[in-house]
C-alpha cells in the first residue's frame, strides 16, 4: 500500500497538468470558432510554411 | 548565449524587436469587422481572407466561420468601404458591423468565467470521487482519514473558487429578504463542507466532500448551458443591430462627411439619399420627394415631402434627394422619445414569474424545514449534537435542488437549438414559457403579415400599349412602386426619349412628340383614390390608374391557418386605413380587425384582452408597435423590423417566413410540459431518498448515487424535444 504515497500525488500533478492545459486554451481564445478550426485543416494556406 | 543567437540571425530573436513596433501600431490601427453570411467551407474563408489581405494597407484579416465575420486590422485611413469590394468581387455578400455594438459581444466573459469554473469543479470532483470511492470499498482507519485529508484539501480551495456565484446569488437574495434556488444551495454546500470537515477531524466514517463537488459541477453545467444559449441569441440580435450603422451625411462648410449620429448637432445640414432612412428629427430645406413612414404609423402610402416640412427620425426617403435641418438629434428626437414610452410601459416579461423561481418559493422553505426538523428531532432523541448535525447535513444534500437546476436550462437550450435552426431566435430566458401559454395572436399588418413591396393589382385591365409606355417610364426611377411595375409588366419597352424623373411627383418623357407621365395622382390632375396608386397619362389625356396591394409576406396565410387550426383567437391590428387592412383580413381570414389604430390603441387593446384573461403573443415591426410588444405577455419581430421594435420583442424571427410561429407555440408548449417533468422527477427522486436522510440511513455513497441518477434523468428527458 505505501506506493499510493506515490500515486496519489502523480494522479493529481497528471490531473492538474490537463485542468491548467484547459485553462490555457480557454484563455488563448481556442474555442471562439470552432466551425473554422475544423474547415481550416483542409485549407492549402499554412500560417507558417512547413521547413523544407 | 542570447546574443549570440542574434548574431547567428535567429529569425525569431530578429524579429522580436520588429513585433514590439507592430504591437505599438497595432493600438492606433483599425479594428474593422465584417459580416459573411454567405460563407460555409475551408475555400470560403481562404478566398475572403486572401481578397482583404490583398488590400492595400490590410496588415491582418481572419475569417471567424463559426460567427460568419471576419476581423480585420489595417492603416488607420483603411475604412470598411474601401475593403467591401475586394469581397464582392471575391464573390461574397458582405456587410460592415458596427464596431461599437459589437464589441460588446466579441469576448463573452461571462462564459468563459463559468466554463473555467465547471472545468475546476470537473477535476476536483473526479479526483475527490476517486478517493471517495476507496473509503466505500473498504479503506479504514489511517488510511481513510488520509483520503478525508487529501479531498478536504482539494475540495475547500475548489469550492471555494467555483462555487462563488452560488454564494453570491444566495448572499444578494438574502440581504433583500428573499429567498431563491441559490439559498439551499449555497447552505447544502457549506453544511456538508463544515460537517465533512468537523468528521475528518474527529476520524468519523462518512465525509460528503465528493457531494459537495458534484453538486457544484452538475449546478455550473446547467448555469452554462443556460448561458450559452442566450449568449448566442444574444449575439445574433446584436449582429442585427450592428448592420445598421448609425451615421450621418452631413453637410458642413459646404463639404459631405459621414460622421456618427452621435457627433450630429442641432441645425446641422444632413443629406438624405433615395432609400435611406432619416437619422434624425428635422425640417427639409431642399428637395422634393416622397417619404415611406411605414414603420412609423403603418400607414403604407408614401406621403409627398416639400422643403419646410418635418421630418421625423426613422422615415425613408424615397425619390429624390432631401436636405434637412436637425432639429432634434439623439436623446430627443422621436425615436428615441418613443423607446421611453417602452421603458415605461410595464413589460410583459417583468410580470411573469419564471417556472423555476416559482418552485424554489416552494422548495426553499420546505427544505430548510425539514432539515432543521431532522436536526431538532435527533438532538432531542440521543442528545448526540454530532449525529443530528451530519443528519441534517444528510438531507440537505440529498433535497439539494440538482436536479431542478438543471431542469429548465437543459429543457430550453434543447428547445432554442431547434427553434434556432428553423430560423427563430429566442432572446429572453422565460420566453419560451410565456409562449406556451398563449391563446392569442395580435398581428401587426404593414411589414409583419406584408412583406412592404407593393405589387401592381389591374394591370389587365390596360391596354398593351400602356403597359408598354408605364414599363418605360418606371425605368427612370427607383421608386418602389416603380420597382415593382419593372417587376410585373413583360415585354418590350415603348421607345421613349427624353426620360426623366421629376422628385416627389414621378417620371416623365417624350413619345412621338407627345409629354408622357407617370406619377402621383395630384400631379397629373386626377382624384386620388384611398389605395395606392400610380396614374399614367398621355399628353393631355385622361390619367389611367394602376392599383397596388401589399404583396403577403410567404408564409403569412399558412401562419394564419395553422394558428386557427390550433383553436387561438388571430386578431389583426394596423395603423393603416380600412380599406387596405380589411381586404388584406378577408384574403387571410382574420375575422377580428382594426384599421387606423395609434400606438396607443394597440397597447390598449392588448391590455383589455389581458384583462379578460387572455395570454397574448403579439407580432410586430414597427415604432408603432413597439408599446404593444411591450405589453404583450410575449412578442416576436422579423429581422427586417426597426431596432426598436427587435429590441421590444422576446423573439426575433431571422428569415422572411412567418411559418415558423405555429410550429414555435408547439414547441413551446412541449418545453414547459417537459420542465413540469423534470420537476415531478426531482420531486421523484426526493420522496424516495429525503426519508432514507431523516432516518440517518443515508450515506455519502447513497447520496451521490441519488444525485447523479437524477441528474442525468433529468437531461435525458431534455434531450427528447430535440
Amino acid at each position: 500500500m505505501e506506493v499510493i504515497i506515490w500515486l496519489i500525488p502523480i494522479s493529481l500533478f497528471l490531473g492538474g497538468l490537463g485542468l491548467i492545459a484547459f485553462i490555457w486554451s480557454v484563455r488563448t481564445n481556442q474555442y471562439d470558432d470552432p466551425q473554422g478550426n475544423s474547415q481550416r485543416i483542409l485549407s492549402d494556406q499554412w500560417d507558417e510554411h512547413p521547413k523544407p | 548565449m542570447g546574443q549570440a543567437v542574434s548574431i547567428s540571425a535567429c529569425p525569431a530573436c530578429s524579429a522580436a524587436p520588429l513585433a514590439e513596433e507592430t504591437a505599438q501600431r497595432a493600438l492606433s490601427d483599425a479594428q474593422i469587422t465584417l459580416s459573411l453570411p454567405g460563407i460555409h467551407c475551408a475555400a470560403c474563408m481562404d478566398t475572403v481572407e486572401q481578397a482583404l489581405m490583398g488590400q492595400p494597407g490590410v496588415r491582418q484579416a481572419r475569417v471567424n466561420l463559426t460567427l460568419k465575420r471576419a476581423q480585420v486590422q489595417a492603416e488607420p485611413a483603411v475604412t470598411a468601404a474601401d475593403l467591401i469590394p475586394a469581397v464582392q468581387a471575391a464573390g461574397y455578400e458582405v456587410h460592415e458591423l458596427d464596431a461599437g455594438t459589437i464589441a460588446a459581444t466579441a469576448t463573452d466573459r461571462a462564459g468563459r468565467d463559468l466554463l473555467m469554473r465547471l472545468a475546476v469543479a470537473g477535476f476536483a470532483s473526479m479526483n475527490v470521487m476517486l478517493l471517495s470511492v476507496s473509503v466505500w470499498s473498504g479503506a479504514e482507519d489511517a488510511t481513510r482519514d488520509l483520503f478525508h485529508w487529501i479531498s478536504a484539501a482539494i475540495t475547500l480551495p475548489a469550492i471555494g473558487f467555483c462555487a462563488q456565484p452560488f454564494f453570491r446569488n444566495a448572499f444578494s437574495a438574502l440581504k433583500v429578504g428573499r429567498l431563491n434556488m441559490d439559498v439551499p444551495i449555497s447552505l447544502a454546500i457549506l453544511l456538508a463542507l463544515v460537517t465533512s470537515l468537523w468528521e475528518t477531524m474527529l476520524s468519523g466514517e462518512h465525509a460528503y466532500f465528493d457531494a459537495a463537488l458534484t453538486l457544484t459541477f452538475f449546478l455550473l453545467a446547467g448555469r452554462y448551458l443556460d448561458h450559452r444559449t442566450r449568449a448566442v441569441a444574444r449575439s445574433a440580435a446584436e449582429e442585427l443591430t450592428a448592420l445598421e450603422l448609425p451615421r450621418a451625411t452631413v453637410l458642413r462648410d459646404g463639404q459631405e462627411q459621414q460622421l456618427p449620429i452621435s457627433e450630429v448637432v442641432l441645425g446641422d445640414l444632413i443629406l438624405v439619399r433615395p432609400g435611406a432612412r432619416s437619422p434624425v428629427d428635422g425640417e427639409i430645406t431642399e428637395g422634393h420627394s416622397e417619404l415611406d413612414r411605414s414603420l412609423l404609423t403603418g400607414e403604407t402610402l408614401p406621403v409627398p415631402a416639400a422643403p419646410g416640412q418635418p421630418i421625423s427620425a426613422g422615415e425613408v426617403n424615397l425619390t429624390g434627394p432631401l436636405t434637412l435641418r436637425a432639429t432634434a438629434v439623439g436623446r430627443d428626437s422621436s425615436l428615441h422619445r418613443m423607446a421611453d414610452l417602452v421603458a415605461i410601459a410595464e413589460s410583459g416579461r417583468s410580470r411573469y414569474t419564471p417556472l423555476a423561481d416559482r418552485a424554489a418559493k416552494l422548495y426553499a422553505p420546505g427544505v430548510h424545514i425539514l432539515s432543521a426538523l431532522a436536526f431538532l428531532g435527533w438532538l432531542a432523541w440521543t442528545g448526540d449534537f454530532r449525529l443530528a448535525l451530519n443528519i441534517a447535513a444528510a438531507v440537505l444534500i440529498i433535497t439539494c435542488p440538482c436536479a431542478l437546476g438543471l431542469a429548465v436550462p437543459a429543457v430550453t437550450t434543447a428547445a432554442s437549438g431547434r427553434l434556432f435552426r428553423r430560423g427563430m431566435l429566442i432572446k429572453h430566458e422565460t420566453a419560451l414559457e410565456r409562449l406556451s401559454a398563449v391563446d392569442t395572436v395580435v398581428f401587426d399588418k404593414t411589414g409583419t403579415l406584408t412583406a412592404g413591396t407593393p405589387t401592381p393589382v389591374n394591370l389587365e385591365a390596360l391596354t398593351e400599349a400602356d403597359r408598354a409606355l408605364a414599363l418605360a417610364l418606371a425605368h427612370g426611377s427607383s421608386h418602389p412602386l416603380s420597382v415593382a411595375l419593372t417587376g410585373a409588366i413583360s415585354g418590350d419597352a415603348a421607345p421613349v426619349t427624353d426620360l426623366r424623373e421629376v422628385p416627389g411627383f414621378g417620371t416623365e418623357a417624350q413619345l412621338n412628340g407627345e409629354t408622357v407621365r407617370l406619377g402621383r395622382a395630384a400631379w397629373l390632375g386626377a382624384e386620388p383614390g384611398a389605395q395606392t396608386a400610380t396614374w399614367l397619362q398621355r399628353g393631355q389625356g385622361t390619367p389611367v390608374e394602376i392599383r397596388f396591394t401589399d404583396s403577403l409576406r410567404p408564409g403569412a396565410a399558412q401562419a394564419v391557418a395553422d394558428l386557427k387550426a390550433q383553436g387561438i383567437r388571430v386578431l389583426l391590428l394596423s395603423g393603416d386605413s380600412a380599406g387596405a387592412v380589411g381586404d388584406l383580413a378577408r384574403t387571410l381570414g382574420i375575422d377580428e380587425w382594426q384599421a387606423g389604430a395609434l400606438p396607443g390603441d394597440k397597447a390598449a387593446r392588448i391590455a383589455a384582452l389581458q384583462e379578460q384573461g387572455h395570454s397574448v403573443l403579439m407580432v410586430g415591426d414597427g415604432l408603432n408597435d413597439t408599446a404593444a410588444l411591450t405589453s404583450a405577455d410575449v412578442s416576436i419581430s422579423p429581422a427586417s423590423a426597426l431596432d426598436a421594435a427587435r429590441v421590444a420583442s422576446d423573439i426575433v424571427l431571422l428569415g422572411g417566413d412567418l411559418t415558423p410561429i405555429p410550429g414555435a407555440l408547439t414547441t413551446a408548449s412541449r418545453a414547459t410540459r417537459r420542465i413540469r417533468e423534470n420537476f415531478r422527477i426531482a420531486t421523484l427522486y426526493n420522496v424516495i431518498a429525503v426519508p432514507l436522510a431523516v432516518a440517518g440511513l443515508c450515506s455519502p455513497l447513497i447520496a451521490a448515487l441519488a444525485m447523479s441518477a437524477s441528474s442525468v434523468t433529468v437531461s435525458l428527458n431534455a434531450l427528447r424535444l430535440r
